[in-house]
């Protein structure tokens, strides 16, 4: 599931029957950017999941006789000042980073598409939902989402437990303030196809519309959802990162990849290479996924193909 | 163009309502009380007055009209009073009054306002003044080394977050060469040339860090619409008739590459306010942004939802300017 953007099109290439993955791919391929960023976001992904089980050292375990060592055999990347190891809690921390990043990206898509769908498709939902649309955009979104999260922070807490109630309450609030730009770019791709002959055409058999939209809508607009797809991973990875430095994010002792650059900057003085690991891993992570949204664009748009 | 500017206030107002009535809501909804924070000796039905004097026992469709009618009529008249010594019958009334400091809301944030205004706004044109050469360069020599050069760099600039290359300036500049400091120190006055020199070495890193952050995106509208013109007929015309190329690019071209970048600028400027929250905290700017994080964590409602509603005024207003900022450089917009 957490993979889904570049093995996507990679799955669909190793089979041949369906050729226009192939050309994607073949396009996807000649973009060096694109394919270096999905190669390292396909790396974080492998170290993320899978680094816990290699790599045995508790992210919590505190040795307070190890602490504030710098890079050693044992411990990669240093220990902090409670002698946990960083690289443990870098694997741990990027784990609940990606998946807040996927998991908010998902629910923001589903929300956008289905908005843009409903909207370009029915001609009565559209002039209200764009309003909604245009009345979301103009919310003052970071402060509203620091808002919320400090307000609703201790009764979702109490609900679902410290970690699950605080990352409950981040996917719900980055995905419900970040569906716009996918709603608005479907229902334009929505409303373009609506013209198209074989749109008539399946009309004129009398299809309804629930499995027009099924079947000859939604796989028409997949190439801006997909691009969108991306976009959303890295707003709601920067999202997140920001929540937790402005200290809103998960609690202390939980650590993501914004918690651990927050609480490095403490060490700005004596330890100024601590901020490094954090920043950079949310740093190339981003921009991995921008250019592999920057290959997609290129690779699923058939005007550019083949040139 | 009278006609359209009527219309788009029309379509503000409604916005605007609908916006302070989500930012009411959230605030006022939420389950949060404002006595939590006091001593626990404080017995129960005391605390029940003191909620009641803060005006939370009316229902909530008065109380939000009541916040409206404070925060349209009330304290807008306060202010002309302060300023211009008029008298507005405003004297008696209460005011927006901060949980924390027990002083008006609306005099805290003009106190914060300069620092914000400041660095922000620098960065901002800096931003802009960045942004328009590269992009018109990049899309001249489309796929040139400085067209790549610009597309990595902007790449950069939007996909590395400021809390990041905020640190990481600090880190380089700050810790290891010392050349500018990391604090900023809003209570420095410019008195002679080199106190200005200090206010100007204190504002490098969060102005830069900043525009770096507009820049990337500017440049790249910028880019993307002189793309869009240069392969005009319109330009093929101007250089048949024998126009330099100077002429050509820089008159012909930019002004109509303009129309579309003038209103992106005009719609950036209240999302810059909202992510100078951070930059401001990594700096220890003491602004708006970092007013709003001290209210948060203090449970400060008027001051988050005034500073919250403030924020989404200025989204509004821009709004409105990027669009009838379009309608009057591009007049087929009017006739829509």
């Amino acid at each position: 599931m957490t993979d889904t953007m570049p093995s996507n099109a990679e799955l669909e290439a190793i089979r041949p029957p369906r050729s226009q993955w192939w050309d994607v791919w073949d396009q996807f391929k000649t973009h060096k950017g694109a394919l270096l960023g999905a190669g390292f976001f396909v790396l974080v992904i492998l170290a993320v999941v899978a680094g816990p089980f290699l790599w045995h050292i508790d992210p919590t375990y505190i040795d307070i006789r190890a602490r504030n060592q710098g890079p050693s055999l044992a411990h990669p990347f240093g220990t902090d000042q409670l002698g946990r190891d960083t690289f443990a809690r870098m694997l741990a921390g990027g784990r609940v980073s990606v998946a807040v990043g996927v998991t908010a990206m998902l629910l923001s898509l589903v929300l956008g598409t289905a908005v843009g769908v409903l909207a370009g498709y029915f001609k009565r939902l559209d002039g209200p939902l764009m309003r909604l649309t245009d009345l979301f955009l103009a919310l003052p979104l970071l402060p509203l989402l620091l808002v919320i999260i400090m307000l609703f922070r201790d009764t979702l807490r109490a609900a679902f437990g410290p970690e699950g109630g605080i990352f409950i309450l981040i996917v719900f609030v980055i995905g419900i303030t970040s569906w716009m730009q996918t709603a608005r770019i479907v229902r334009g791709d929505v409303l373009a196809l609506k013209e198209r002959e074989f749109v008539l055409a399946a009309r004129s058999i009398g299809t309804p519309p629930r499995r027009m939209i099924r079947r000859h809508i939604l796989p028409n607009v997949l190439s801006p959802i997909m691009v969108s797809a991306t976009l959303g991973i890295a707003n709601a990875i920067i999202t997140e990162s920001a929540l937790s430095f402005l200290g809103l994010g998960f609690p202390s002792d939980f650590p993501t990849w914004g918690r651990l650059l927050f609480d490095a900057t403490d060490y700005l003085q004596q330890y100024p290479e601590r901020v490094l690991w954090p920043g950079l891993a949310i740093s190339l992570t981003v921009l991995s996924v921008n250019y592999i949204g920057d290959g997609l664009r290129d690779a699923l748009d058939p005007r550019i193909r083949g040139r | 163009m009278f006609n359209y500017t009527i219309r788009r206030l029309a379509l503000a107002v409604p916005t605007l309502l609908f916006i302070s009535l989500i930012i009411f809501l959230v605030v006022t909804l939420a389950p949060s009380d404002p006595t939590a924070n006091l001593p626990l000796s404080i017995p129960s039905e005391v605390r029940q007055q003191i909620r009641e004097a803060l005006g939370l026992g009316e229902p909530v469709h008065i109380r939000y009209l009541l916040w409206l009618e404070q925060f349209f009529w009330n304290e807008p008249r306060h202010l002309l009073e302060e300023a211009f010594g008029w008298n507005l019958g405003a004297g008696d009334e209460p005011r927006i009054l901060s949980w924390q400091t027990r002083s008006p809301v609306v005099d805290l944030i003009l106190e914060r306002l300069p620092q914000t205004l400041w660095v922000v706004g620098s960065a901002y044109v800096v931003g802009v003044l960045i942004a328009l050469p590269i992009g018109i360069i990049s899309a001249y020599r489309q796929y040139s080394w400085f067209d790549q050069l610009g597309t990595f760099i902007s790449m950069i600039g939007f996909s590395v977050p400021t809390f990041f290359t905020g640190v990481l300036l600090i880190v380089i500049f700050s810790v290891k060469l010392g050349w500018f400091p990391s604090i900023y120190d809003t209570t420095h006055k410019v008195t002679d040339f080199s106190s200005f020199m200090f206010q100007v070495r204190q504002m490098v890193m969060p102005v830069s860090v900043l525009a770096l952050y507009n820049a990337a995106q500017i440049s790249r509208f910028m880019r993307a619409s002189m793309l869009d013109n240069l392969n005009q007929d319109y330009v093929r015309t101007a250089r048949a008739k024998g126009l330099t190329e100077r002429v050509v690019v820089l008159i012909h071209v930019l002004r109509n590459s303009l129309i579309p970048v003038v209103t992106v600028i005009a719609l950036g400027v209240p999302t810059v306010f909202g992510g100078a929250i951070i930059t401001e905290q990594v700096f220890k700017v003491n602004g708006l942004g970092q007013l709003l994080i001290i209210a948060i964590q203090g449970g400060d409602v008027p001051t988050v939802q005034t500073l919250t509603f403030i924020f989404a005024v200025l989204i509004v207003l821009f709004n409105l300017i990027a669009d009838i900022l379009y309608g009057i450089l591009d007049p087929r917009i009017r006739y829509d």
